[in-house]
């Protein structure tokens, strides 16, 4: 058999774009002993190339070296022995061009602002979700005895779940007073009513305004079912949240809870309860869209007003919270 | 569950979703082990995307998994 040299097989050479690529080449070329000279005052050349070069990214002599210094980790891209690899002379040329390099990229290129929210506002968004979430579930529960048949059904199997099947331990607004009690927030109703702006009062009237009148039942069960399809996903990045902040899982307890619920809820909703109480009672089913876009859109305003207010630096709260000092809120008219 | 609740079980089949599967049943993970259940229904994940296997997360949604046309019965 004859032997096989796979690196001249398959690479091609390529030419020098300058001094230093130049300096690289011919040594890399020669064999590696005990004093070598070629590279000797490579380090220093390049730093000097550095200062001399206008954009790091488009220098070719630069760009092309630190291609061969690469190279030599990758292997197959210049001849020349392995040794190369880790000498101090290539490792430090190497350092020298990178560094250039993404100091450049960190300078030049656009980022968006990352998504990091501090724990005090966190805590303002349970503070909010808390008018609501202690009585999860209850707004929905009035249109039982106003729905008949299949959608009542649907509905009565999701309000058992929410209501944790009978197990008081499992109530999503027990596992809500849960995650505030692990924020040290109060959770006792109506704690934060004086700290929440008029929109997420507006979002929680909403609902009750659906459940309490027999007419609106049907904006009651879009409301319901726009709500559990669009919230297993935020409720996983809910808990991840949290956890990046450093909260054990008293506090995600809810939002892991709602991932595996809410994509339960989110297919008996939108097909058993609202798909069946449009198919029965068809004349609803406006009022089923109208009040699929309500929920949404009032969750949205709430959204657009904590995220505003965070992004000026501002709580989102009117006051900071009553008995609560690590809510360090900025005090909004 | 009460003995008086135990229905046969039912498993259905939601549209670009999981499978919904309700009544008396047991569910076991690859090593034969049993799942505690914590809930009468349950979503089983079908698209292969969730992060909470075996159960759905919603995950199918943000994937386009798709179930083409319904079952031929």
């Amino acid at each position: 058999m004859l032997p096989i040299d796979t690196n001249t097989l398959t690479r091609a050479s390529f030419c020098a774009r300058g001094p230093l690529s130049d300096l690289l080449l011919t040594a890399l070329d020669g064999p590696l002993t005990p004093g070598q000279a070629l590279l000797t005052d490579f380090e220093t050349a390049v730093a000097a190339a550095i200062d001399c070069s206008g954009f790091v990214m488009v220098d070719d002599d630069l760009q092309l070296t630190l291609f061969v210094l690469y190279g030599l980790h990758y292997g197959g891209v210049v001849p020349g022995d392995e040794k190369w690899e880790w000498h101090p002379s290539t490792i430090a040329a190497r350092i020298l061009i990178e560094n250039a390099l993404e100091a450049q990229l960190r300078h030049s290129v656009a980022q968006p602002p990352l998504p990091a929210p501090t724990r005090e506002q966190a805590i303002e968004f349970v503070a909010h979700r808390s008018v609501y979430t202690l009585k999860e579930a209850d707004p929905h529960s009035w249109a039982i005895p106003r729905l008949t048949g299949r959608a009542k059904a649907a509905l009565i199997e999701i309000q058992a779940d929410e209501y944790g099947g009978g197990d008081v331990e499992r109530m999503h607004s027990v596992l809500f007073a849960s995650t505030m009690r692990g924020l040290g927030l109060d959770d006792r109703y109506a704690a934060y009513v004086d700290s929440v702006p008029a929109i997420t009062l507006a979002s929680f009237n909403t609902m009750s305004m659906f459940g309490l009148n027999r007419r609106l039942r049907g904006a009651l069960v879009g409301h319901l079912a726009a709500f559990e399809m669009t919230s297993a996903i935020p409720s996983r990045l809910y808990a991840d949240g949290f956890q990046r902040l450093g909260f054990e899982s008293d506090v995600t307890r809810y939002f892991d809870e709602h991932v595996e619920a809410d994509a339960v809820h989110e297919q008996i909703a939108g097909r058993d309860l609202a798909g069946s109480l449009a198919e029965d009672d068809p004349a609803l089913l406006g009022d089923i869209m109208f009040g699929a876009s309500v929920c949404l859109t009032m969750d949205g305003l709430v959204a657009d007003h904590m995220l505003g207010r965070w992004k000026d630096d501002l709580s989102s709260l009117r006051f900071p919270a009553v008995g609560v000092a690590h809510l360090s809120a900025v005090a909004a008219p | 569950m009460s003995p008086a609740d135990v229905q046969p079980a039912t498993i259905t089949a939601c549209p670009d979703g999981p499978l919904l599967v309700r009544g008396d049943f047991e569910l076991r993970s690859e090593d034969n082990a049993v799942i505690p259940r914590t809930r009468r229904t349950l979503a089983l994940c079908r698209c292969g995307a969730s992060a909470i296997k075996p159960f759905c997360d919603g995950t199918h949604k943000l994937v386009g998994f798709t179930t083409g046309p319904p079952d031929q019965t």
